[in-house]
């Protein structure tokens, strides 16, 4: 940080627990919130807004999940992208099975489906930890991405397996342009990113960090470790699974178990480790650079 | 020795036996602990000070015995469930949450006491950011009491090692326990730092009435702030008594307070 | 019954493969603390290596001994320019360096030797030995033997080599304690030197035998990958573990493809054995060999 809150006195603890304290924070992200809205839609070229700034959102919205998870729970995951999935495909089948599904109710529930199944596939987190516990996500990401190719069900028994994602209205709204489509994905992902920022300064971010940091001692303490863990891993899929709709629906206008793989929660774990674990604000630093050094590798 | 006055039996403790593998930690130990008393276990390493406190608050489950809290004699029991039911307590060795500051390592206290759920709190509203501001209120009561204000918005890793046990103490006091445990909390201190940390016991003991449980190897501090002392040696129970008494128990003087320490 | 009998052989075969690799990953776990993820990226670096040689006309054995210094090279460069400079970090920040390894290895083997799918031939068919069919009408592939006896010698040598050499009582000892190890004068980088390459050569041997079998392809680094269920069934850390540990994944991965795979529709090998390791967590978190362990505070 290139300045602290050095001079700045607080009257009051409210004035002290607001969400950014400090004032250059609070003007630094005004600003940032100002640019992202208006200006770059305005001065963006198609190019930049399809090919690399809705995708960047995205995967700023996955990696928020699994800082939430790794980073504050202290809960190495290396399934992040079949959660993703399970997003994608959840929506997508709450579009095409119920009628007049709205899209943004289709995210959420799909954000729940993916939570449910990272609470199924965070129970072992209760018994081991650290690497074992790594490992035991890689079941979930192969596990997920098989059932999904092989249950044709989840794909509308299409015979590619690749299906289109259904149109996004909101209110009779089509996003179409990629302006448009850029705006819903950074509206969803602002909201949860103050959300997740919340999240984490309250009690239960405390509770999360706590078990992270030392857990016999929040046992102690009267943390329930359980229930801590199950929340951070549902919490954390939420956000992956709205992602997942998200990358299906205005990334690349198409369902398939595929794209879903291990590489890509690499991606995301990597994100997260540039960006800074344990950091809210680094999940949107991270997927730039490291996208850079990934193709730098290459 | 305070105006405060002892009351009945609040914990009591039946032939309890704690083993691990092969090793006997613990074997058929009894002992009561008064409402508003401050207890001392002592006993040389390894003599299972520390795990008499873990069985206490539920970290470690005996194989045999009884215990009850409150005269209410519990099963199984698990950490949380003891803090729910008001014993805090500190460790041994420093177990502060390390990536947090002082301010939230104490706030993290009060966890039990906080009822909003997780979104309630991602929106920042209502009971959540109520209780927020409540809890900080009551957490800065004890920073206060602590003498810690000027450091509350440090990470604690970076404390020295001295204010580490102080914060630890506060994050145990933040839950407004009605029995403290504490695991050598004067253990690697200085004269200044331990005279601070005993008044600070003694005054939790004294304003809050808060019953105490406490591991310390320093005689002195011993005789000096216990109403009854418990000596332990391989796990088992050779004295029991006010100070006075266990400092003239033959055994006691033979298998501890003989040997250096 | 026979039928049963031979896929649970084939798995137990399969398997051996398994434990020789994750051995690759405990001796670099035990005496550097690293969790390697790029064992399987080493193995298909080994693989497309080594063919890569042959196809410029290299005789067999030389290539197999140019293969094995290009993997010591690979192993000490890792060591010198990823682990060195991270020495101290916290485990999580080594692991997450081996990971993005992993990417750079894959690409480093893709940019030599070109990304296509190659074949390789060790010689030895892929067909059932004729005496034991005959007598028991199991069918025992030669290959699946070769391999695993291949395998075998080598889990042997390397236990041996740990048990009674200088430089595995000094492995050893870096494991049970490194400043321990230090304070007696063995030095901590030749050892991690050694335990690369030995990683290297683990890599070389898997690479050749899976790569005869299945083709010299990217899906390499997917089944050497399988060591890791291994691993948390036998535990980072011990030998006998991961022995067992990859005969059980190897078995019942075969008896899952075979009477499982039928009723939803294959594949299930991508996944099998990671869901197999982590139901058996849940039973015993302690692993197979580990023993219970209660957190002292
Ligand atoms: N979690 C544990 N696992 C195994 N043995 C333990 C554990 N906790 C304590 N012990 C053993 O119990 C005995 C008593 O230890 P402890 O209660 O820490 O003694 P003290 O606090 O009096 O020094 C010691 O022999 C110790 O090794
Ligand atoms: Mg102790």
């Amino acid at each position: 940080m290139l300045y602290r809150e050095a001079g700045q006195f607080k009257a009051s603890y409210g004035a002290d627990q607001q969400i950014f304290p400090i004032r250059q924070d609070r003007i630094g992200i005004m600003i940032v919130l100002a640019i992202a809205f208006i200006a770059v839609p305005m001065l963006a070229s198609e190019y930049w807004l399809k090919g690399i700034l809705i995708q960047f959102l995205v995967f700023s919205c996955a990696a928020l999940g699994l800082n939430i998870l790794t980073g504050y729970a202290g809960q190495l995951s290396l399934g992040s992208a079949a959660f993703m999935a399970v997003g994608a495909f959840a929506s997508y089948n709450f579009m095409l099975r119920i009628d007049g599904m709205p899209l943004l109710v289709a995210f959420v529930l799909g954000g729940l489906a993916a939570a449910f199944v990272g609470i199924l596939f965070g129970l072992p987190s209760l018994r081991i930890k650290g690497f074992y516990l790594a490992v035991a996500t890689l079941a979930a990401q192969f596990f997920i991405v098989w059932l999904l190719t092989k249950v044709s069900w989840f794909s509308n028994d299409s015979s590619s397996g690749v299906i289109t994602a259904q149109e996004m209205v909101i209110f009779g709204y089509k996003f179409v342009t990629p302006e448009s489509k850029y705006l819903l994905v950074l509206s969803v992902v602002t909201a949860l990113a103050l959300m997740a920022k919340n999240m984490v300064r309250g009690s239960v971010g405390r509770a999360w960090m706590a078990v992270r940091d030392m857990d016999v001692a929040a046992e102690v303490i009267g943390i329930r470790i359980m229930h801590t863990k199950l929340l951070a891993f549902a919490v954390s899929s939420f956000y992956c699974g709205v992602a997942g709709a998200l990358y299906a629906y205005a990334y690349l206008g198409t369902v398939e178990p595929e794209g879903f793989n291990l590489d890509l929660s690499f991606k995301i774990l990597f994100m997260i480790i540039i960006g800074g674990v344990g950091s809210i604000s680094g999940a949107f630093l991270g997927p730039p650079s490291s996208s850079c050094c990934r193709f730098s590798w290459m | 020795m305070n105006g405060r006055q002892i009351g009945d039996v609040i914990l009591d403790l039946q032939n309890i036996s704690l083993r691990f593998g092969g090793v006997k930690a613990l074997t058929n130990i009894s002992f009561d602990v008064r409402e508003h008393e401050i207890r001392a276990i002592i006993g040389p390493n390894g003599a299972g000070k520390s795990s008499m406190l873990n069985v206490i608050n539920g970290v470690y489950h005996p194989q045999e015995g009884r215990i009850a809290f409150h005269g209410e004699e519990r099963r199984r029991m698990e950490p949380h469930m003891a803090a729910m039911q008001g014993i805090s307590r500190t460790f041994q060795n420093i177990a502060l949450f390390k990536g947090m500051t002082v301010l939230d390592n104490i706030m993290t206290g009060r966890i039990t006491k906080m009822k909003a759920n997780f979104i309630e709190q991602a929106f920042y509203f209502g009971r959540a950011r109520r209780e927020e501001l409540e809890h900080r209120k009551k957490v800065e009561e004890v920073i206060d009491f602590l003498e810690i204000q000027h450091i509350r918005k440090t990470p604690v890793g970076r404390l020295p090692y001295g204010l580490q046990k102080r914060v630890e103490l506060g994050r145990a006091l933040a839950a407004e326990p009605t029995m403290l445990l504490l695991d050598e909390p004067m253990a690697g201190m200085n004269v200044e730092e331990k005279q601070d940390m005993c008044r600070f016991i003694l005054d939790v003991n004294d304003q809050f009435g808060t019953t105490i449980v406490l591991i310390e190897h320093d005689m002195g501090v011993i005789m000096d702030i216990s109403d009854r002392v418990v000596v332990l040696d391989y796990g088992k129970k050779i004295g029991d008594g006010t100070p006075d008494e266990v400092r003239n128990n033959e055994e006691v003087i033979r298998a501890y307070l003989g040997v250096g320490h | 019954m026979q039928f049963f009998l031979e896929v649970l052989i084939g798995g137990l075969l399969s398997g051996v493969m398994y434990s020789f690799v994750a051995l690759g990953f405990v001796l670099i776990y035990k005496a550097s603390g690293v969790f390697n993820f790029a064992q399987g990226a080493m193995v298909f670096f080994a693989a497309l290596t080594f063919v890569g040689i042959l196809e410029l006309g290299v005789p067999f054995w030389l290539a197999l001994v140019l293969a094995f210094g290009a993997m010591v090279i690979l192993g000490i460069a890792t060591e010198r320019i990823v682990l060195r400079p991270l020495v101290n970090q916290p485990p999580i920040a080594l692991f997450m360096a081996t990971i993005g390894l992993t990417f750079f290895i894959e690409g480093l083997a893709q940019a030599m030797w070109g990304a296509s799918v190659r074949g390789l031939d060790l010689g030895i068919q892929d067909e059932p030995i004729e005496w034991i069919l005959q007598a028991t009408d199991i069918g025992v592939s030669k290959f699946d033997l070769f391999a695993a006896g291949v395998a075998a010698v080598l889990v042997t040598a390397l236990a041996l080599f740990f048990q009674y050499t200088r430089i595995g009582r000094a492995l050893r000892a870096v494991a049970d304690d490194h400043q321990a190890a230090l304070s007696i004068g063995i030095p901590l980088q030749t050892i991690w030197r050694i335990v690369w390459a030995v990683a290297g050569f683990v890599a070389l041997v898997a690479g050749l035998i899976w790569g005869a079998r299945n083709g010299v392809s990217f899906s390499l680094t997917f089944t050497a990958l399988k060591a890791l269920p291994v691993l948390i069934l036998g535990g980072f850390t011990s030998v006998p573990g991961a022995i067992v540990g990859g005969l059980i994944i190897g078995s019942t991965e075969k008896l899952a493809e075979v009477y499982l795979g039928g009723y939803v529709g294959g594949g299930t090998d991508s996944w099998f054995p990671y869901v197999m390791a982590l139901a058996f967590l849940l039973v015993r978190p302690e692993g197979l060999f580990g023993e219970k362990h209660i957190d002292r505070v």
